[in-house]
């Protein structure tokens, strides 16, 4: 998967909402994608209401989640509404897989992506990433406030 | 800095003097949200179960629009030493969680109408809940229910082989 200090891999994805959100978009901000397995599925259901539970905090410290799955951006739409959420979620549908290719954390037998989060920093350089042993198990929304606080090097 | 700010990594913090806990046995903490049909299943799996059992709010809602404010309305039951009586009630029905349905739950277990009322509305309510919440969120809390058993966290309704260890 990708490391840290890396340059960030380039993506143009199409959000719930049909908007198109590239790399580009996130520079001058922390950004934090969050790539989980597919839409609908039970786990990532409180995986992304937990997260949502701590935007306030994330948004405090200057950071911005995006979820990210093989999942059409009509599929995404109603996973979204469905969730109560308003993490935006980008369709890394077409072709499929691309950007969790790019990141290094996609499933190819499976035909979807491993959970994993990725901090992309202001300057689009990869600052953390993070991949769960296993898609059943879900990162905590800790790791993400760990990785970025401002604290002395592990 | 590991201020009240933080909410990065941490333990479960132990056995407080205010948490609410009952039972005896290994030690079991449980976050839980009172929507949550999950931790009505989790509960009334390890209800009758020995252990100590310590109760933590986790409320998501996002996912569940009123668990905040039951978590607040329990908060309010515990000000009348009445915590456990309200949680197992909405464990018990999770239909009924309207503020009328609370208020005939208050009349059946004897809480003082009145008094749950200004609880539930206090500062104090919504602080201890949010302590609660986010001490989950530094232990790696992301489902409901979330518990804890020497420190490690399960998540979800406890299994056969978890509930056969804490059978004794």
């Amino acid at each position: 998967m990708i490391e840290s200090g890396t340059t960030a891999p380039d993506f143009t994805l199409a959000d719930q909402d049909g908007d198109e959100v590239s790399l580009s978009h996130l520079k001058g901000q922390t950004s934090v994608l969050v790539f989980y397995p597919l839409d609908f599925s039970p786990v990532c259901t409180s995986q992304l209401n937990v997260y949502q539970e701590v935007l306030p905090e994330l948004a405090e410290r200057g950071a911005k989640l995006y979820g990210i799955s093989v999942d059409s951006a009509f599929a995404h739409k109603a996973f979204q509404e469905s969730l109560g959420v308003s993490i935006p979620l980008l369709a890394d549908f077409n072709p499929k897989g691309e950007v969790a290719k790019a990141y290094g954390v996609y499933i190819e037998e499976r035909g979807h992506s491993e959970r994993a989060l990725v901090m992309i920093g202001p300057d689009l350089e990869v600052k953390w990433s993070y991949r769960a042993p296993t898609p059943l198990e879900v990162p905590g929304a800790n790791l993400i406030f760990d990785a970025l606080e401002p604290v002395a090097p592990r | 800095m590991d201020g009240e700010e933080d909410l990065g990594s941490a333990g479960v913090p132990g056995v407080a003097d205010d948490d609410y806990v009952r039972g005896e046995g290994p030690l079991v903490v449980e976050y839980a949200d009172l929507e949550c049909p999950y931790c009505a299943k989790a509960h009334e799996l390890i209800r009758d179960l020995p252990i100590r059992r310590v109760f933590r709010h986790f409320p998501v809602v996002s996912k569940h629009p009123r668990s905040r404010l039951l978590a607040h309305a329990a908060e309010a039951a515990a000000r009348q030493d009445r915590f456990w009586d309200l949680h197992d009630s909405l464990m018990a029905d999770q239909a009924h969680l309207e503020d009328p349905h609370l208020w005939a739950r208050c009349r059946e277990l004897g809480i003082d109408l009145e008094r749950f009322e200004a609880d539930r509305r206090s500062t104090e309510a919504a602080e201890r809940v949010v302590r609660d919440f986010r001490a989950g969120i530094r232990a790696g809390v992301v489902t409901t229910p979330t518990l804890f058993v020497d420190g490690l966290a399960h998540p979800g309704v406890p299994g056969p082989e978890l509930l056969a260890r804490l059978s004794g």
